[in-house]
């Protein structure tokens, strides 16, 4: 096919993904137009029949798109393949996804990358379980553009009673789930009827062929207009400037704009957007672009904050809706803990509820507490601390999320927060009005003159493994020796400072937050502070590392469940046993062992007096290792 | 401000360079001198501005075309590369060449010495400028793609990855091959090489009407027909071939499936 190479030549490729049941001929149909619009490598084909003929085997066209040998064998494509053709148009990437059920997980790697959809139905076989899957999938992946082929048309004599059978059905189901499709196309992959040249077969049909139909698709265009969302990727310091590094999701920024930081909370300004080998610098950035910015505060920003413009900031919420489809091999169950990802930041979140689970088949629902495989469902997810969001219609970009189980991505959702409160971030009065104030006393002089360094020694471990019998006596011991030490201990800060925080997963994050901040003063003021929590989430234990990482020592006080539950100094074990403490560590509540701790003290295999003697040496040894003594600069977005 | 379809494809590839230095403890990056690999580390140094904050490793067999190598002594000092190289010194002393068969070949001295400074540095994440429109196997990776304890590729059992959320959680012991390039084609390659202007291996070039296409080991290399001498040459002679990119790469070749048995095993 001649076509207008200055056309092509800066056009983005438009990507097309081709759907549809198992053996509805989806990659004879791509291997099809491959040939009709010349786009095959010279000797594909010959060298694709020759190894028909060899294996004895009748040449199909969806050899040319099944490279890998397992597919010739077993006859189905298993992954997606990418494959670019050109039309007179414009430059295509057709992504040919697997229309088996096993492989559902595969189909939607390659549906979500594209800008439009085709989905193909055999007009045999009609309207099947993965016509109808695929097409509710390719809606809630935020697919828009969707044309159907009904094929192998030479099956049924070409019968146009046949065709408007089909795709009255597929119009029936797609307009129930407010689907309209651009086209509907009666087509013979096989022979090549309407694929490219029109059908001499099928005179009444009038509409447009195949490849005149993706030549109908608008090109997806970058969400510029959209409020700002800037995730925030990564902090950069390899010289001397700070760069924030994240990728524009939604909307613009530009040198001067105030952003606000969620759920954090703190504000700053653009003070340049960097850039490397350029030789103008930019001032504004849109959707799409990958920069780095720099800010005119020293505001303590991580990876997983969302920028936004103060003035249209995205919602937080610890409780929010989804719709999700699910890929884990185990079912997602109510109750269920799970790591969420949405843009850069994670989050740990609870299945509290699933509302329904969605027969693609009728669109029926199924009222259970758990989600199979391969099943769509709308649940209530419930994260442990704010989550900066926005809902899928609003902003799809930071609208969506995946979930991981282990090692595994085994899901991906759109929220909606019908019937939930819509709460935003508000810049924070520390941020706005607080600056920090230098001592006149530096960490380093505190050190010198105590004539040691202060820390934090992070005792973690369950109830009873001896969190609260090791910091005593290592207070004591160090005492002894002349160390300004202090323990925080987890039952005498509850009485007191943490007296209005009960046990949820909530509140012992938050007690955790008060002693990692309480923590990092008295290190702040040279002592070395140890704290004695059972502090069962590592995220909990990572923000108050957070906070000043070179201070801090995580101790891991090791002692098996069992052997807690045998020493049960506190009696707390026999009364969760008995139902009347709801969530314990351990028991009902999950303890996440430190994975890389400073220091980790087996107090099963150890006696008290050998395990104090462990940290003991960890302390002379590795805390006051470096002489002479210099003091880390104190923490900037602190007001003291 | 109005955006090409290079200022796009180059942000998707800065954006997972950046997930891949945040999210993976010991990463690295292959550099086969070629020019994808050239490209990449040209976006890696965009990525950072101007820094490469991880080894740049290069797996030496030996048989590689004396023109590559003096262009990688040259750029890794002019550009402060922290570069590694590899290579199965015992496998050469053993007289291993193409003549013992491609695959046998490749194997020894490209993926075994690539598995073992995995092993030696405790990568967990190795950067290579695969695409997918080069060849049949690739088209079919992931962005983020991860191996097994042997460095295996498991193609029939790859994880979702959609939404650019990639899979950043692995078991001790494997490792991601992360491709920052997956996306783009040939000719998108040659247009950024002449928009930025990044410095190529002049085999590139045609010289008496051949040209290399794709770079590798000498004795498996071969020329094709051009009369390309320039960046824009190529560029314009890319908009109307007809001839695959890899047909110059003989490995490919030896069977029906051997690129494939190749990746499988660990190759790139």
């Amino acid at each position: 096919m001649p076509y207008d190479a200055a056309v092509l030549s800066n056009a983005t490729a438009l990507k097309i993904v081709i759907v549809g049941h198992v053996d509805h001929g989806k990659s004879t149909l791509v291997g099809r137009l491959l040939h009709e619009t010349d786009s095959l490598p010279d000797g594909k084909t010959q060298s694709l029949r020759e190894v028909c003929e060899r294996r004895g085997m009748p040449f199909e066209w969806a050899f040319v798109v099944d490279a890998l040998q397992a597919e010739r064998d077993q006859g189905i494509t298993i992954d997606i393949a990418h494959i670019p053709f050109r039309s007179r148009l414009r430059p295509y990437v057709i992504i040919d996804a697997p229309g088996h059920k096993e492989f559902l997980k595969n189909m939607i790697t390659g549906a979500a990358s594209a800008d439009a959809a085709v989905l193909v139905i055999d007009a045999i076989e009609g309207v099947q379980e993965q016509s109808r899957r695929h097409g509710y999938l390719l809606h809630l992946l935020g697919l828009r553009q969707l044309a159907v082929v009904v094929n192998k048309m030479d099956a049924v004599d070409f019968s146009e009673q046949r065709f408007d059978e089909v795709s009255g059905e597929i119009r029936a189901y797609l307009a129930g789930i407010g689907v309209t499709p651009t086209q509907i196309i009666p087509v013979s992959a096989r022979h090549g009827d309407n694929v490219v040249g029109r059908s001499g077969q099928m005179a009444w049909y009038v509409g447009p062929t195949v490849i005149e139909a993706l030549d109908g698709f608008a090109p997806s265009i970058e969400p510029t207009e959209l409020p700002l969302r800037f995730p925030v990727q990564d902090v950069f310091k390899f010289d001397h400037r700070r760069i924030i590094a994240g990728r524009v999701e939604s909307g613009r920024l530009k040198v001067g704009d105030r952003l606000l930081f969620s759920p954090s909370g703190k504000t700053a300004r653009v003070a340049s957007i960097e850039s490397w080998n350029s030789a103008v610098p930019a001032v504004s950035a849109a959707a799409g672009q990958s920069i780095g910015v720099t800010l005119d505060e020293q505001i303590f920003i991580e990876r997983g904050q969302l920028a936004s413009l103060v003035e249209a900031a995205p919602i937080e919420a610890e409780l929010f809706r989804a719709r999700l489809f699910w890929l884990g091999r185990a079912p997602l169950q109510s109750g269920r803990r799970y790591k969420l990802k949405l843009a850069t930041a994670e989050h740990i979140v609870t299945v509290e509820k699933v509302e329904r689970v969605i027969d693609v088949a009728d669109l029926a629902s199924v009222a259970t507490d758990w989600v199979e495989r391969n099943a769509v469902a709308e649940v209530v997810l419930r994260a442990r601390s704010k989550v900066a969001l926005d809902t899928f219609i609003d902003n799809p970009r930071t609208g969506r999320f995946v979930l991981v189980d282990n090692y595994d991505i085994v899901g991906g959702g759109v929220i909606s927060m019908e019937g939930l409160p819509d709460r935003r971030c508000a810049p924070a009065q520390a941020a706005a009005d607080l600056t920090s104030v230098a001592h006149k006393v530096t960490m380093g002089d505190r050190w010198k003159s105590n004539r040691h360094r202060g820390g934090i020694l992070w005792l973690t471990g369950l109830s009873g493994s001896g969190k609260s019998t090791v910091a005593m006596e290592v207070e004591r011991r160090l005492f002894q020796k002349g160390y300004q030490v202090f323990v925080l201990d987890g039952d005498n800060v509850r009485q007191g400072l943490n007296s209005d925080l009960g046990f949820g997963p909530e509140d012992r994050a938050e007690n955790i937050r008060r002693v990692g901040e309480v923590a990092h003063l008295f290190a702040q003021a040279g002592m070395i502070v140890i704290t004695a929590f059972i502090s069962p989430y590592r995220a909990d234990r990572d923000r108050a590392r957070a906070i000043a990482p070179e201070l801090f020592h995580e101790i891991f006080v090791d002692a098996s469940v069992e052997e807690c539950q045998r020493r049960d100094p506190k009696g707390l074990y026999a009364k969760a046993r008995q139902g009347t403490i709801a969530e314990f560590t351990g028991l009902t509540a999950p303890y996440e062992p430190p994975l890389t701790p400073q220091l980790a003290i087996d107090t099963a295999a150890l006696s008290v007096e050998e395990a104090v003697e462990e940290v003991l040496r960890y302390i002379e040894r590795d805390v006051q290792r470096t002489e002479p003594v210099a003091a880390p600069p104190v923490r900037p977005d602190v007001a003291l | 401000m109005s955006t090409s379809d290079l200022d796009a494809l180059e942000s998707q590839s800065i954006f997972i360079l950046r997930e891949a230095f945040n999210r993976i403890d010991k990463v690295a990056m292959l550099w086969s001198i070629g020019k994808d690999s050239n490209v990449l580390l040209w976006l890696a140094r965009k990525a950072f501005f101007g820094h490469v904050p991880f080894p740049v490793v290069h797996v030496d067999t030996s048989y590689k075309i004396p023109e590559m190598i003096e262009f990688r002594d040259r750029f890794a000092k002019e550009w402060k590369l922290p570069l590694i190289i590899g290579g199965n010194q015992e496998a050469l002393a053993d007289g291993m060449h193409p003549a013992k068969g491609r695959v046998t070949c490749c194997t020894a001295l490209k993926t075994e010495p690539l598995k073992q400074i995995i092993r030696e540095h405790g990568f967990t994440g190795v950067i290579v400028g695969i695409r997918r429109d080069e060849e049949g196997t690739r088209a079919k990776e992931r962005v983020f793609s991860p191996r097994n304890e042997t460095a295996e590729w498991d193609f029939k059992d790859q994880p979702p990855e959609f939404w650019d959320q990639f899979k950043t959680d692995f078991a001790p012991g494997t490792h991601l091959r992360i491709h920052p390039l997956l996306h783009w084609g040939e000719l998108d390659v040659w247009r950024y090489i002449e928009r930025e202007n990044i410095p190529m291996v002049d085999l590139y070039f045609a010289k008496n009407g051949r040209r290399y296409r794709s770079l590798g080991c000498a004795p498996c290399t071969g020329t094709v027909a051009s009369n390309a001498t320039t960046v824009a040459e190529i560029i314009e002679e890319l908009r109307t071939t007809r001839v695959s990119e890899r047909s110059g790469r003989a490995q490919d070749k030896e069977s029906e499936d051997a690129f494939e048995r190749l990746r499988s095993q660990g190759y790139m």
